[in-house]
């Protein structure tokens, strides 16, 4: 296995953080989350985070998909550099340009399975593009599930519709954070291999956050944080390449 | 278990806040009522104990006419007895008093004061030549036709210095004496803003008695004479039947039994309003312990698990409604000793004069508040506190906890059903049953109330449903909204319950009231067509000189004067009015059943038709009459015409009840003038009469318009009062929504996160508050519209003119207003709402 450097890469890329940092608190009670991240989310592919509880996974994500803001560095999604919006134009970005996937599934129980799709579209005011929708549809299997309220559905199918939701506007770039944390192993398996299958077969792009190594050998590329920094990266991982670089890691957190 | 209810109360401050203002507000409009009345009764009762301070017994004459055999004349007390009574053995002095209306003119013109507290009396020297209850402050006591004393309130309100010609009035024509000189007084009349003026004994006498007679005699004990005693050697000379003598305590006390009988009525009002507050803050405390109920379910059920029996945690919620009662119930009571406080300051800035006292605050005001805040919150809080226990231990560990079952939905629903129709059936059968309808209605009203309330839940979705197409305007906020805000239907329900209960209120009130005062209108155009009504100003007996006066005015085309006469008939008591036989028809227009008033004159009499059906008379009967004087005379029926609450009664010629009356004056007289009614033809009226300030010349639209006068205030003062229960209701709402947003505050975070803006949250949250509290409002309109309907209907039985008027205009406002409680209910929350940090909500849970 090799360590590639970071910022040689072959594709476009969809996301890119540079010198990231995001710091909580201030002197003595300061608390660095990020410290310096540079990284680059490639597009049309399915990139992993991993790392340890409090490395500093989450706050990545969160700070490249425009949910919370860091403290220096810069945060590109496409063109547009995130630190210099405004909430608005923050809020605009995330409706046109990203799609997210939430552990907690996050649907609205008085919406039914198809209406929770569409939401993005009709935050936005616009018409859901009718082929790509019924291509979604499709692909995460919901067609008979359509006019069910989240309720009436089983996690793995709510998690599905949360698939569906995330690409349903064709956003530039999808975040999942923990999307699997809440199913079952079979559920959890199905879900990741939506995602897999809507980065190669519709080309879309997939950025995630997990901790199981499983989950992780789904993604072309596995980045992995310890103390808010970048340590190492994987590409085409197995789990249990992933497994072996995570124990390393929790080996050293002990001793250090 | 106290413990763990009372770190409950404390890590939910924020949100048993609203709870905390509902039953602060609730508890301070009780107290405030309690400490206002008690304030001013007994300031009353002390001003009305010091205006008798100078008198031991009084002797008034006995008011029985029935005893005399002479109708309405009550007999007067002679010098004679005066000075008998000055000499029975304990009496120091006997004083003698007249008294009557007596209106004064400001230097404009204008009364001073009301009509019906403007009193003039006569100032009676003692034996040091001073009459003790009229202490002078400036000038000297009155002498002579020709001079007058004013209290010295009065005197300052008009302007007048002593030797100022006042420009006043007893029974009509314009008088000026000189003032001789002001006196302070205790008198409570004056103590509560009226006017007094005095004359020396033998004018006051010709003006409001005959000479030589007086209206009461008050006697002064010696110093070691008890009242009693005293009254008990008055008694022996006093005429049988023709006097009677009291003791200056039972009168004080009386006086003041009376004071606090009024007062009761007022704090009766008022604390039902109050209660209309807390029965609508029982709503919120009941919803915010139901969410807080369901929002710990595991850890209750945590309690369950580890050996907390049913009743504990039932204890341990009623022990948190126990805290939050009492907290709120304590700032309610310092907030109600301010209010009453406060409005006392209102009422002597709106011009009533209020006596001067302490602030009276008793233990009974602070135990009645301290028992209603308490016991409405814990009462509000029982139901959801049997929930509590009702949660199975095994919730602990199960990440959902079953939400209400359908069933009890169908049950509740079932039960609203048989109130709601057993209440329309109640109101229903109330409207057909005339005046005896009351209690009916009234028990079918409550019916309703209840039923509607219970139903709400079901009602909410199809009415909600029915503004969807609106909501889809406002994209996908509005859509949202429409869904949230039937997702807790029973929250919804009490929501939006709490706003209805006013607004029922407010708009049966409305709607009476419109309906009422139309019917008036009507009355007062459809059933007269004299184009002026003259009298006085506090509706006294007017000088028939008045009348001949007007009769020769320019422009004056025909004139009739009303004259009331009290009668016996077959032993009943009756009243006769005496009119101008010639003129009557020109100036009414009155439907005739049988006969017309062309036919009245002499012995000829008409009458209205209820009158004659309660004594069997139609056209051309004959019945025996008692006059005041005693006298019995024979009188035929010549019309029966359609009586109103304005005219209606026996009416005869004037020329035929004039020998028969002690005194004849004129209730009212009516006048047509040529060119018909005009602010100059007014005008010219009052200038002919002198601009006197003692009489009150006032067209139809000035005499629908006193009552419609009448009806503004109390409308407006209901309006005030229930604004209080509206005021409770909008925190419900902003209750409700804030706990909707914190429920709901990890898919607010998913929609912003996803894409909505804060303007679209907040758009959420506020279309949410508007639904619910047009829902509210649309209910309560509709029921008080129905109740307005049904009450209405039992006025048209006693009210002929009655006619429903649905006040649209009114209504929209109503609706209107809902929509502003809505919106501003949710200023609080929606800003909450956007404000929310996304990503800890998104994270929680």
């Amino acid at each position: 296995m090799t360590t590639t450097p970071l910022a040689h890469q072959a594709t476009a890329v969809a996301a890119r953080a540079t010198d990231l940092s995001k710091v909580y608190g201030q002197g003595e009670t300061q608390v660095v989350a990020l410290d310096q991240v540079t990284v680059d989310f490639e597009q049309a592919r399915l990139t992993a985070i991993m790392g340890p509880s409090g490395s500093g996974k989450s706050t990545l994500m969160h700070c490249v998909a425009g949910l919370d803001s860091f403290s220096s560095g810069s945060v590109r999604i496409g063109d547009t550099e995130l630190g210099s919006l405004k909430d608005k134009q923050l809020t605009k970005l995330r409706r046109d340009k990203i799609g997210f996937i939430f552990q907690a599934f996050n649907l609205l129980p008085t919406l039914t399975a198809a209406e929770n799709i569409t939401l993005p579209m009709d935050i936005a005011g616009r018409k859901p593009d009718k082929q790509w929708m019924a291509q979604v549809i499709e692909m995460v299997g919901l067609s008979g599930r359509l006019s069910h309220r989240p309720s009436e559905l089983s996690g793995g199918q709510q998690q599905r519709v949360a698939v569906a939701r995330a690409l349903a506007s064709k956003p530039d770039i999808i975040f999942g954070d923990e999307p699997t944390g809440n199913l079952d192993s079979r559920s959890g398996a199905e879900v990741l291999g939506f995602l897999r299958n809507s980065v190669r077969e519709l080309g879309q792009t997939v950025v995630m956050v997990t901790h199981d190594p499983v989950a992780a050998a789904y993604a072309d590329r596995v980045v992995f944080l310890a103390d808010g920094r970048i340590v190492d990266e994987l590409r085409e991982p197995t789990a249990d390449g992933v497994l072996d670089r995570m124990k390393r890691f929790d080996a050293k957190g002990r001793t250090s | 278990m106290f413990r763990t209810a009372l770190r409950n109360v404390l890590a939910h401050k924020a949100r048993l806040l609203m709870t905390v203002i509902a039953v602060m507000l609730g508890v301070a409009f009780v107290s405030g009522t309690l400490v206002f009345t008690n304030t001013i009764s007994q300031a009353y009762q002390n001003s009305s104990a010091k205006g008798f301070d100078h008198v031991d017994v009084v002797i008034q004459p006995e008011n029985d006419d029935d005893a005399t055999g002479r109708p309405g004349d009550a007999p007067r007390l002679t010098q004679e007895l005066l000075e008998q009574a000055g000499q029975v053995p304990g009496a120091a002095s006997a004083t003698g008093t007249v008294s009557g209306f007596a209106a004064i003119a400001d230097k404009d013109g204008k009364l001073v004061g009301e009509g019906w507290d403007s009193r003039g009396a006569n100032y009676y020297p003692g034996k040091d030549g001073e009459d003790v209850r009229y202490p002078m402050k400036d000038g000297k006591a009155p002498q002579g036709e020709n001079e007058i004393a004013l209290d010295a309130k009065t005197a300052d309100r008009a302007g007048y210095k002593v030797g100022d010609p006042v420009r006043m009035s007893i029974d009509g024509p314009v008088i000026e004496p000189k003032l001789s000189g002001v006196f302070t007084t205790d008198d409570g009349n004056v103590a509560a803003g009226g006017s007094l003026a005095l004359f020396d004994t033998p004018t006051a006498q010709q003006l409001y008695a005959k000479p030589g007679e007086f209206s009461e005699i008050e006697v002064q004990a010696k110093s070691a004479t008890s009242q009693a005693a005293l009254k008990a050697e008055i008694d022996k000379i006093l005429p049988k039947n023709e006097a009677e003598a009291t003791t200056g305590k039972k009168l004080a006390d009386d006086q003041a039994q009376e004071i606090s009988d009024g007062m009761s009525g007022i704090r009766s009002t008022l604390l039902g309003f109050a209660g209309v507050s807390l029965f609508v803050g029982i709503f919120i405390i009941a919803n915010t312990f139901t969410m807080l109920v369901a929002q710990r379910t595991k850890e209750l059920a945590l309690l369950r698990a580890v050996g907390a029996s049913r009743r504990q945690v039932t204890r341990s919620v009623l022990f948190e409604a126990l805290v939050v009662g009492t907290v709120a119930a304590i700032t309610g009571l310092a907030a109600g000793v301010g209010i009453g406080a406060g409005l006392r300051g209102l009422m002597g800035s709106i011009g009533a004069t209020v006596p001067d006292g302490p602030l009276v605050f008793t233990t009974g005001t602070v135990i009645t508040a301290l028992l209603v805040g308490v016991v409405v919150t814990m009462l509000a809080a029982w139901l959801p506190g049997r929930r509590a226990a009702k949660i199975p231990p095994v919730a602990a560990m199960s990440s959902v906890h079953a939400t209400a079952s359908t069933k009890s939905l169908v049950v509740r629903n079932s039960i609203g059903a048989v109130f709601a129709a057993a209440g329309v059936a109640g109101v229903l059968g109330g409207t057909t049953m005339g005046g005896d309808g009351k209690e009916l209605m009234g028990l079918g009203a409550v019916l309703l109330l209840i039923g509607v309330f219970v139903l709400t839940p079901l009602l909410s979705r199809p009415l909600i449903a029915a503004v969807a197409p609106v909501m889809r305007l406002f994209g996908v906020s509005g859509k949202l909204a429409r869904q949230n805000s039937v997702r807790n239907p029973r929250r919804t329900a009490a929501t939006a319950s709490a706003l209805m209960i006013g607004l029922t209120l407010i708009t049966g009130m409305t709607v009476i009231a419109g309906s009422v005062q139309k019917s008036i209108d009507k009355m007062a155009t459809e059933a007269l067509s004299a184009d002026y009504f003259v009298s006085m100003a506090n509706y006294t007996p007017l000088s028939t000189d008045v009348e001949k006066q007007l009769a020769q005015a320019d422009g004056v085309t025909a004139t009739t004067p009303l004259r009331t006469s009290p009668a016996h008939i077959k032993g009943e008591n009756e009243t006769l009015t005496g009119v101008n036989a010639q003129t009557i028809g020109k100036l009414t227009k009155l439907d005739f059943a049988q006969g017309s008033f062309d036919a009245m004159g002499g012995d000829k009499i008409v009458v209205d038709s209820d009158t004659a059906e309660d004594h069997g008379w139609k056209n051309g009967s004959e019945f025996t009459v008692t006059y005041e004087d005693g006298e019995k005379g024979t009188l035929r029926v010549a019309g029966v015409y359609e009586g109103n609450e304005m005219i209606n009664g026996i009416m005869l010629d004037k020329d035929t009840l004039a020998p028969h009356q002690r005194e004849v004056t004129d209730m009212q007289l009516m006048l047509k003038t040529a060119d018909g009614a005009s602010p100059a033809a007014k005008d010219a009226l009052k200038k002919e009469l002198g601009n006197n300030p003692a009489i009150l010349v006032q067209d139809k639209k000035d005499v629908s318009e006193a009552i419609a006068q009448v009806f503004t205030l109390l409308l407006n003062m209901l309006y005030g009062l229930l604004a209080m229960a509206v005021i409770v209701a909008v925190l419900g709402v902003i209750n409700t929504l804030a706990m909707s947003v914190f429920e709901r505050s990890q898919e607010i975070g998913m929609l912003r996160a996803i894409g909505l803006d804060r303007r679209g949250i907040k758009r959420m949250v506020r279309m949410e508050s508007l639904v619910i509290s047009l829902f509210g409002g649309v209910l309560g309109i509709g029921l008080g519209v129905f109740f307005g309907w049904a009450v209405g209907e039992l006025i048209a039985s006693a009210l002929s003119t009655y006619e429903l008027v649905v006040p649209w205009g009114r209504m929209s406002v109503f609706l209107a207003m809902a929509a502003v409680v809505g919106v501003l209910a949710a200023l609080w929350p929606a800003r909450r709402a956007a404000k929310l940090n996304m990503l800890a909500a998104i994270k929680a849970e």
